[in-house]
């Protein structure tokens, strides 16, 4: 073997040793993790790290954000559409505490990230050095693990954890808080190895038959079952299980807005949208079922609505993968605690076939009042002002609901999220448990890295484009391909409408100014396109999709339209208004 | 109805790790009455006593929050008469004052105390028990010019318990043991966890 193969860090062994420093060890880490891309910035106390990749840069991409924020929603998109682990750096001080709302937003959410965080040296630590934070205890609320190293020895099997325990049973975000002598110090390099197993840590839970059979003895007895899932089916691959299952039992499904994508949108047995703005079948049929099965998902109240006139007539059968969500809200009959990709097919073989035709259709009569009352008004209105609805409508029409579609949050996330078609799982990235404005520039970047060769589209309101928009800085030197769709309605159109709705119209500060985002992105090198009447829309998202690089389109949109239905907080579901 | 639960949680040794369950507490606004962190009959296993009053339901549902936790292992409840709990108190005393006008000797005797210290200007007594015999002893020194009073946390003992070396075994295995039921307390679903 050639001298200069020897100190290859990736030959190392325990047999024969290599001697690295930490930051090396951090990139080596990433390299077996399979980590391709990484969202950063730099900054003093992470400065070796960086210095260490300007010699991967071959091996690993390393996208420079212009926000710490931005760089972590970029890899919470990049995990979402990817369903990889993102992976961001940041530096100390303020660059770490930039990470805290993509960590809280990624925890609520089970996105798998592991950020790495430069921290001063060692002995500094607890003096006030400059830009030090306590960034750990900062962080710990909102971190499935974190952890913090002193000493670059550690940094292997730290990185291992790290990488398991974000990626395993319910996946969530993980820091590390590296200082920076420990990525200075050079070290004997024995290889790194996966970790497969903590001892603390029981990812998936050993599935048990008996409680499976009773879900299925209460499946088969049933007479008006009903399927919730969320995105526990997309981050358990189970898809197909999922599919195969609802279609023998011949259940309707409906989704929470993180499990949408999981079930092509176009499935006959796909109900609709569950929760505060969800359809009209879903929220009320709720109340109506005698089996509720719920695959995946927690149960939060923009679901459930008032707890108790919630599904009270109804067994509940709960499959999750983590125990402290089984009966967190909702009492269960059956808990089936387990990873559903195991759990469903076990379900499947146990479960009769049968259609449930007439219990389907009653789903239909409510899907046809929905339409007639809202849906047709907000797909297709024939004048006044442009609806997000229809915009939303248009994009299905010419992408076929094959693109990714990232949103924000608030009105549009809503319309988007009640009315764009895809056939593909993973393709709706939005912050569903959080609810950060500002999410989807950064994780529509995120998202095209982490699928490249799917069109993505990032829908987002006047108000959290604006809170994010120096990421357009990092489209315009990543060269990367995101469609930008802003609907602007020149208000903050959620807060108005409960403004209007429930505070007596008093308009308190949701009139939001614009700039000219044609001539912002123009700035930043990019196309840009607005239209305000409808006869041009169609045209301006064909161009839009047509466009091979970013392309930003605003629509102009009706002012003072809502979203129904809605179910009011403090109501059950079943008295979900229609208008 | 609110009563007493104590939780013994089996841990890491983890720096932060602390932090991690207290807050799990402070979250949900409730308060820690008492506290206390220990090693445990398991070698490297560190052992948590806490004390709260609490719902029955809210305590099953902080436990699952807690063993939720990366580095916790197991986490359980239990009311007052599941378990053996003591708490010791210590009391500084002016010696000159105290031995003048108590009988010492009765004290002592009444109240199982121990003096571990006795110097010329100050004694110091030691009792073990439950907050209300503590209590009683700090009650009959109060006027004798009491200089410090402190009590520690509860530590317990759960009678039903077999302690965590065989839990352990099962724990460390990479593969799951065919005896370890992850899920048991779905056995006894009833009486353990229904949040």
């Amino acid at each position: 073997m050639m001298q200069a193969e020897l100190t290859k860090p990736s030959l190392a062994t325990p047999e024969h040793p290599v001697e690295i420093s930490g930051s090396q060890a951090v990139l080596e880490a990433f390299i077996a993790e399979g980590v391709d891309t990484i969202f950063g910035y730099p900054g003093g106390a992470i400065m070796p790290i960086y210095d260490a990749l300007y010699d991967y840069h071959d091996r690993l991409k390393h996208i420079l954000v212009r926000h710490e924020q931005g760089g972590i929603h970029a890899g919470q998109g990049y995990a979402r559409s990817s369903g990889r682990t993102g992976v961001v750096f940041a530096t100390s001080g303020p660059g770490a505490t930039n990470l805290v709302t993509g960590l809280a937003d990624a925890l609520i959410d089970s996105t798998p990230l592991v950020c790495i965080t430069g921290q001063v040296f060692a002995h500094l630590l607890g003096t006030d050095a400059f830009q030090e934070t306590d960034i750990i205890n900062i962080t710990t609320p909102v971190t499935k693990w974190n952890y913090q190293v002193t000493d670059a020895t550690e940094i292997p099997q730290v990185l291992a954890k790290a990488f398991f325990i974000a990626s395993t049973g319910r996946p969530g975000p993980v820091l590390i808080d590296i200082a920076k002598n420990a990525q200075l110090q050079k070290f004997s390099y024995t290889g790194y190895t996966k970790c497969d197993h903590i001892r603390s840590y029981r990812p998936k839970p050993i599935v048990r038959k008996s409680y499976i059979k009773e879900a299925a003895a209460l499946i088969n007895e049933a007479k008006k079952p009903f399927v919730i899932f969320g995105q526990g089916v997309i981050l358990g691959r189970a898809e197909e299980e999922f599919k195969a299952f609802i279609e023998k039992a011949g259940l309707p499904a409906a989704w929470t807005i993180l499990g949408l994508s999981a079930l092509p949108t176009s499935h006959p047995q796909n109900v609709g949208m569950l929760g505060m703005h969800g359809n009209y079948g879903p929220n009320v049929l709720t109340n109506e079922c005698d089996v509720l099965i719920a695959v995946g998902m927690r149960f939060d109240d923009r679901v459930t609505g008032r707890l108790d006139k919630y599904a009270k007539q109804a067994k509940l059968i709960h499959l999750d993968i983590d125990p402290a969500e089984i009966d967190k809200n909702v009492k269960s009959t059956v808990p089936v605690w387990g990873d559903c990709k195991e759990t469903l097919p076990l379900l499947t073989a146990l479960v009769h076939e049968k259609k449930h035709t007439d219990w389907l259709n009653t789903f239909h009569s409510y899907t046809k009042q929905e339409h007639d009352i809202v849906i047709d008004q907000e797909l297709h209105p024939a004048s006044g002002e442009i609806t997000m609805g229809e915009v939303v409508e248009a994009l299905n029409e010419l992408t076929n609901g094959d693109a990714i579609i990232v949103t924000d949050v608030g009105q549009h996330q809503m319309v988007a999220c009640r009315y764009a078609k895809f056939n593909e799982s993973k393709s709706n990235i939005t912050s569903g448990g959080l609810g950060t404005m500002g999410f989807a520039l950064p994780a529509a970047i995120g998202a095209k890295f982490g699928a490249p060769h799917r069109e993505v589209v990032a829908i987002i309101g006047d108000g959290g484009f604006q809170m994010t928009l120096q990421e357009l800085g990092t489209i315009m030197q990543a060269q990367v391909s995101v469609k930008m769709l802003i609907l602007n309605n020149r208000f903050l159109g959620m807060v108005r409408q409960w403004q209007q709705l429930f505070h007596d119209k008093r308009y308190s500060f949701v009139d939001i100014q614009s700039p000219d985002y044609v001539q912002l992105v123009k700035a930043y090198g990019l196309e840009g396109n607005s239209v305000d009447d409808r006869k041009n829309l169609k045209e301006a998202l064909q161009k839009m999709l047509d466009s091979k690089d970013s392309y930003l389109l605003e629509v102009m949109v009706g002012k003072e339209d809502n979203v129904f239905p809605m179910v009011p907080q403090g109501c059950s579901v079943s008295e979900i208004r229609l208008k | 109805m609110k009563q007493e639960y104590t939780i013994t949680v089996y841990t890491e040794n983890q720096v932060g790790l602390l932090n991690r369950i207290a807050i799990i507490f402070s979250r949900r606004k409730i308060n820690i009455e008492s506290l206390n962190v220990s090693p445990s009959e398991a070698e490297g296993i560190h052992r948590f006593t806490i004390v709260i009053n609490e719902f029955e339901e809210v305590v099953r549902k902080l436990c699952r929050q807690i063993e939720r936790q990366v580095e916790v292992l197991k986490a359980y409840f239990n009311t007052g008469d599941e378990i053996v709990w003591q708490e010791l108190a210590l009391y500084k005393v002016p010696t000159d004052e105290v031995a003048e006008k108590l009988q010492v000797e009765r004290l002592l005797r009444e109240f199982g105390a121990r003096a571990v210290v006795i110097r010329k200007d100050y004694t110091i007594f030691e009792t073990t028990g439950h907050r209300e015999e503590t209590d009683k002893l700090l009650a009959v020194l109060a006027p004798y010019g009491l200089i410090e009073f402190v009590r520690s946390a509860r530590v317990a003992i759960i009678k039903a318990s077999n302690g965590f070396h065989e839990k352990l075994k099962e724990f460390e295995a990479v593969e799951p043991a065919s005896e370890l039921i992850e899920n048991e307390f779905l056995n006894k679903q009833a009486e353990v966890f229904s949040m």
